[in-house]
C-alpha cells in the first residue's frame, strides 16, 4: 500500500463516490439541516466524526462478528457513536445541538455510515477503512455545505451568518421546497462537471 | 378534537416526507411503481405503530425512571431492529400472502428514518394545542405515528404516480433519474406547503 493508494481512496471518496450528489445517500440530513451554511456544514463535519470513528472499529473488529448478527452489531457501534457526538455537542456548542435537533440522533440510520460499513470496512483494513471515512465524510460535508451556501444566499442573502443583501430573501428557499431545488441544480451541475472530466 | 387535530396536522400539515425530510431515501427508492409505494407505505405503517407504542413504553418506565435517557439513540434503534425481525417472523407464520406482499421492504424498514425519527419525537417534542405545550399520551402517540405514517403513503403514493408519468417523457439527459425526481418533490412540497395554515391553534 504506498501513500499514493491512501489518497485515491480519499479522493474517490470526495469525487468519484461522492456520497450525495453520486451514490445519493443520506438525503434526510442533506435536505432538512441545510437550511444555512453553517448548519449544512456541522451536521457534514459531525457524521464525518462518526463515519470515520465507526469505520475503524468496524473494520478492526469484523473478523471476529458471525456473518448472520453483523448488521445489529454494526448499529450498536455506530449508535454508540452518535452518542459520544450528540453529548458532546450538547455540552460545548448547544446551539448546533438546537440546530441539528432530531437530525443528530438521525444520523443512527443514515444509510451512508452503514452502507461504508457494508461496502467498504468490513473488506478494507484499519488504515484505509479510516482515509474511506475521511473521504467520504469530507465529500459529504462540502456538498452539505454548497446546498446550505445557495440556500442562505437565495434565503437570507447571507454567507455564513454575514448579511450582505439587506431585506428578506426567497423565503421558499429556506423552506421545504427550495431544499429539493436546490439539491436537483447542484447534481446537475456536479454530474456536467464530471462528465466532462472522464 | 385532540386527536382529530393531530390527525389532520400529522398528515398534511407536518407531512413527514414533505415538510420535514424524514425517509427521503426510501421515497426516491422505492417509488417507481404504485403498487411497490403503497406495499411500502403499508408495511412502515405497521412497524411505525408499533414501534411507537414500545419505545414510548420504554422511554418513561425504563429510561426516565433509572435516569439513563442518554441511552435512547442506542435502546430505541434496538428496539426498533428487534421489532422489524419480530414482526416479519410472526406475518411469516401468519399470513404467507401478506408476507409475499411486504417482503422485500421489512428489513429495509429498520434504516428508514422515519421509524426511529417518529419515536424520538413523540417522547421528545411537546406538542402544541394552543392551550400550551404538553407530552403526549400513550394513545396520542400511537395516533400520531398511523397519522404520520398515513401522511408517508399518501406523499409516497402521489409521488409514484407522477413518477410512473415521467419515465415516458423526454427529460434533457443531465436531469434523468434523481434530479428531476427531487424537482418533481419540490413542487409538490410547495403544494403541500398550502396546507399550512389549516390547523390553526
Amino acid at each position: 500500500m504506498s501513500r499514493n493508494n491512501k489518497l485515491q481512496i480519499i479522493l474517490d471518496g470526495i469525487v468519484r463516490n461522492n456520497p450525495t450528489f453520486v451514490l445519493v445517500l443520506g438525503m434526510c440530513p442533506t435536505l432538512g439541516t441545510t437550511t444555512s451554511a453553517i448548519n449544512g456544514m456541522s451536521m457534514g463535519l459531525a457524521t464525518m466524526c462518526v463515519l470515520l470513528l465507526s469505520n475503524i472499529v468496524i473494520s478492526a473488529v469484523s473478523r471476529f462478528i458471525p456473518d448472520k448478527v453483523r448488521i445489529p452489531c454494526y448499529i450498536v457501534v455506530i449508535a454508540s457513536f452518535v452518542t459520544i457526538v450528540q453529548l458532546l455537542l450538547q455540552a460545548f456548542v448547544p446551539s448546533v445541538y438546537e440546530a441539528l435537533g432530531i437530525f443528530l440522533p438521525l444520523i443512527v440510520v443514515n444509510c451512508i455510515i452503514l452502507g461504508r460499513a457494508e461496502a467498504f470496512a468490513n473488506k478494507n483494513g484499519v488504515c484505509d477503512s479510516a482515509c474511506d471515512g475521511i473521504g467520504v465524510g469530507i465529500g459529504f460535508t462540502i456538498a452539505l455545505t454548497a446546498i446550505g451556501l445557495v440556500r442562505e444566499i437565495l434565503g437570507a442573502g447571507s454567507v455564513f451568518g454575514f448579511k450582505f443583501i439587506p431585506g428578506d430573501g426567497a423565503l421558499a428557499f429556506i423552506l421545504a421546497p427550495g431544499a429539493f431545488i436546490v439539491l436537483a441544480y447542484l447534481m446537475v451541475i456536479f454530474r456536467k462537471l464530471t462528465s466532462d472530466k472522464a | 378534537m385532540e386527536i382529530v387535530i393531530i390527525f389532520i396536522s400529522a398528515i398534511f400539515v407536518n407531512n413527514i416526507v414533505l415538510t420535514q425530510f424524514l425517509g427521503i431515501c426510501p421515497f426516491l427508492g422505492v417509488s417507481k411503481k404504485v403498487s411497490t409505494a403503497i406495499g411500502m407505505s403499508a408495511a412502515v405503517a405497521f412497524v411505525m405503530a408499533i414501534a411507537t407504542l414500545f419505545t414510548w413504553l420504554l422511554q418513561y418506565y425504563v429510561l426516565i425512571p433509572w435516569s439513563i435517557e442518554f441511552l435512547q439513540t442506542v435502546s430505541f434503534i434496538l428496539v426498533i431492529a428487534g421489532l422489524v425481525q419480530m414482526v416479519e417472523i410472526i406475518i411469516k407464520k401468519i399470513s404467507p400472502a401478506l408476507y409475499q406482499a411486504l417482503g422485500i421492504f421489512l428489513p429495509l424498514i429498520t434504516t428508514n428514518c422515519v421509524v426511529l425519527g417518529v419515536a424520538i419525537q413523540v417522547v421528545s417534542n411537546e406538542y402544541n394545542f394552543g392551550s400550551g405545550p404538553h407530552m403526549l399520551g400513550l394513545g396520542q402517540s400511537v395516533v400520531f405515528a398511523v397519522a404520520t405514517a398515513l401522511g408517508y403513503g399518501l406523499a409516497l403514493t402521489l409521488f409514484a404516480g407522477i413518477r410512473e408519468q415521467l419515465e415516458l417523457s423526454n427529460v434533457p439527459k443531465a436531469f434523468k433519474g434523481v434530479p428531476i425526481a427531487l424537482l418533481t418533490a419540490g413542487l409538490m412540497a410547495m403544494a403541500f406547503m398550502g396546507f399550512s395554515g389549516l390547523v390553526s391553534f
